[in-house]
């Protein structure tokens, strides 16, 4: 590797990386082979969770998404030394579920602090000010703005992970954010100072802007249509 | 407000009880599956389904019935993927109908994979949908102690396995093959087509597909018969619809509506019409990836063969609106990167078209592009269209060649304004990603021309300030 040339100077001298050019990272060992459990040092609950993921599909090899999963509940992240755990327990080639792992967007190849924020970007939250939002996440923690906008940056800390993110499903919050994997909105720019403290002292997010305590946008009456209340299905 | 709801699939939602097996079958849960497996053949199931006309809700628009039919009869193994991926910017229907109401779809799984003769069962769900994976998780293992799930179902000789599978952020595993593809542990890319999943999918078995809106409907056709659901919604699309609106509205959020009805009543009525101040420019009628129509469209029945007439789609019902204070240019740019991000790369067509279309985006609101840019644009997006494996390349494709088209004066007065001023045109609100920084002008000259042979004014200090710039 000693004449290794970065794939940017590669790819296009003096220009900006195309942030679909990936480099990768450098495998732990052999990234072809099996790796032997008795050689990695697997912790218990980690092979104990791949197992059972094992053993709910046909094809072990189905169990490569909960596997990674898994690692990054244990870990915070998708560590080298996780990954080959896992290839032990699954019988793949590390390299394989590395391969699955620079798919996924929620999968993460560096150190991702602690807590996570995704901030939604896309069309809806952008249009009520997903992007200011973004901006104000970046701020309150002191994550890089460039870097949060592609793919994910760390506060100074190092403890809080902010990240631009393509839609999660929940427009109707825009502009939101999703916390340690639970939904916020609508979200003002002066919420994520407050969410960021919440983060730093262990409170509540933001009880009353939390998706789970929303109602049904038409109300609670329901339909007086006659098809509807004479049902015979489900919901009756 | 002229319109009210037709709450089916989202009736009693507002019930937290519903969520619990008791607080279903107090509402009649359950009830049906347990008739099904009495008294009902599969295959006068896949005949009520088939008569319902009941379309595919994910997008395609499918008929439902059809596809349960298109499984090969006989003894093998076959599985169901319930598409829970809804990923598609603006839809978030799904998210409602799993985290209030679990184990209706849950029942429409069981029933239809009674139906198909399926043995195993899965409910794909991004992994963003982290609580809604919990709550299903929690039903499903509410469903397996009531003996609706497992092996023989209700003394039935039909056993089933439902396994709820966790994504991991990608927008692609919602294109079904690709959805396979990932279920398998693999990368997930598509497939080509034929074979189609009903003859071989995950694993290589027959595999049933079906968003879940599509399954939730199941047990209630089943329940109530096919003339009972083709007497809501119009002829060709049958049934009620949980619509998604957001973007410029007042109230956004899922209602419920019979398909066929105005998309006015929908934006104007339910969503609370525009913000104060502002009024509707455009909108998506389904999702990200359907051509956006304009306010002279807003009489249109919301039906699929409504929106299919007007060139555009219902997808997956997911009404995005723009309102004035959006710039059709930016929101064209917001809408490729999107898709730029999230090709998979396995067509060239998807993979440099979303690419070069963002790029040439880029130089449109930096003020770099010339009117040509405007054709090639469009010329770059019928290269993509029906070239890939599936339709992610598309789906950006037809959005941003309506908005060109369709707000062409707009894409222009954005590149003279930015190339005249050297900055991004104050109309749109700046993107994220890539950091559009102030251009330098650039051939926006041409545009200057071209303004000026129109007889449009040119503001006057634009000139001054376009020289004073230093070239990049």
């Amino acid at each position: 590797m000693d004449d290794f040339t970065p794939i940017e100077d590669f790819i296009s001298p003096g220009l900006p990386v195309d942030p679909a050019n990936t480099v990768g990272r450098e495998a732990l060992g052999d990234p072809e082979g099996v790796p032997e459990l008795s050689d990695v040092n697997c912790p218990d609950e980690l092979r104990e969770a791949i197992e059972a993921s094992m053993a709910k599909y046909p094809d072990h090899k189905s169990a490569s998404i909960p596997a990674l999963w898994a690692i990054q509940r244990l870990y915070g992240w998708c560590t080298p030394e996780g990954i080959l755990q896992a290839a032990a327990v699954m019988k793949v080639t590390p390299a394989y579920l590395e391969s699955v792992a620079s798919f996924y967007d929620l999968f993460r190849l560096e150190p991702a602090g602690e807590a996570q924020v995704l901030v939604c970007t896309n069309i809806s939250c952008w249009m009520r000010g997903g992007d200011e939002l973004l901006d104000a996440f970046c701020e309150a923690a002191g994550a890089d703005r460039g870097e949060a906008g592609h793919g994910g940056a760390l506060s100074e800390d190092g403890k809080v992970l902010v990240s631009g993110f393509e839609c999660l499903g929940a427009c109707d919050l825009a502009p939101m954010a999703s916390v340690n994997e639970r939904y916020y909105g609508p979200l003002a720019p002066e919420d994520a100072e407050t969410v960021i403290g919440q983060l730093k002292d262990g409170s509540e997010i933001l009880p009353g802007k939390a998706l789970s305590a929303r109602p049904l946008p038409g109300g609670d009456e329901e339909s007086s249509d006659e098809r509807v209340t004479s049902s015979k299905g489900p919901n009756k | 407000m002229s319109i009210v709801e037709t709450r089916v699939l989202l009736r009693h939602a507002s019930d937290p009880n519903l969520k619990t097996i008791e607080g279903y079958r107090s509402h009649g849960g359950y009830a049906t599956l347990e008739k099904a497996y009495d008294e009902i053949e599969p295959d006068s199931i896949v005949d009520t389904l088939e008569e319902s006309g009941l379309r595919g809700r994910g997008g395609a628009g499918f008929s439902m019935g059809k596809k349960v039919s298109f499984l090969p009869h006989g003894n093998q193994t076959k599985y169901l993927c319930c598409n829970a991926d809804e990923s598609e910017p603006g839809a978030f229907k799904d998210r409602e109908l799993m985290q209030r109401n679990p184990h209706q779809l849950i029942e429409g799984i069981v029933i239809a994979s009674y139906a198909a003769g399926i043995d195993h069962a899965f409910i794909f769900i991004r992994g963003e949908y982290d609580r809604q994976a919990d709550i299903l998780d929690d039903a499903v293992a509410e469903a397996y102690e009531a003996g609706y799930l497992g092996k023989n179902i209700l003394g039935s000789n039909h056993s089933l396995e439902l396994t709820v599978h966790r994504g991991a952020g990608a927008y692609i595993c919602g294109e079904e093959t690709a959805l396979l593809d990932a279920l398998e542990g693999k990368r997930g890319n598509p497939r080509l087509k034929p074979p189609f999943p009903a003859v071989q999918g995950l694993y290589g078995g027959p595999t049933l597909i079906n968003n879940v809106e599509t399954l939730a409907n199941v047990s209630h056709i089943v329940a109530n018969g096919a003339d009972w659901f083709k007497s809501f919604g119009t002829e060709q699309s049958p049934g009620t619809k949980v619509v998604s609106i957001s973007g410029g509205v007042k109230r956004p959020g899922n209602y419920e509506v019979e398909l066929g009805v105005k998309l006015r009543d929908l934006i104007y009525g339910l969503a609370g019409g525009p913000l104060d101040g502002h009024e509707v420019k455009a909108f998506y009628p389904g999702g990200s990836s359907s051509p956006v129509l304009t306010p002279a469209e807003l009489d249109l029945p919301y039906s699929f063969e409504a929106m299919a007439e007007a060139g555009s789609m219902l997808g997956s019902g997911s009404i995005i609106v723009a309102d004035d204070s959006v710039s059709i240019p930016h929101m064209a740019l917001r809408t490729a990167r999107f898709y730029h991000h999230e090709s998979c790369g396995k067509c060239t067509p998807c993979r440099e078209g979303t690419n070069w279309t963002v790029k040439m985006l880029e130089r449109v609101v930096r003020g770099e592009a010339t009117p040509m840019d405007l054709d090639i644009i469009t010329s770059v997006q019928h290269n993509i269209i029906g070239h890939c494996l599936c339709v992610l390349g598309d789906s950006m494709a037809m959005p941003v060649s309506a908005m060109v088209n369709k707000f062409r004066d707009e894409f222009e007065e954005v590149i003279a304004s930015a190339a005249l001023e050297g900055l991004p045109s104050t109309a749109g609100r700046e993107s994220q990603e890539e950091g559009v920084e102030p251009g330098p002008g650039g051939t926006g000259s041409k545009v200057l021309e071209r303004i000026r042979l129109q007889g449009r004014p040119v503001p006057e200090s634009a000139q001054t300030a376009r020289e004073e710039l230093p070239r990049a």
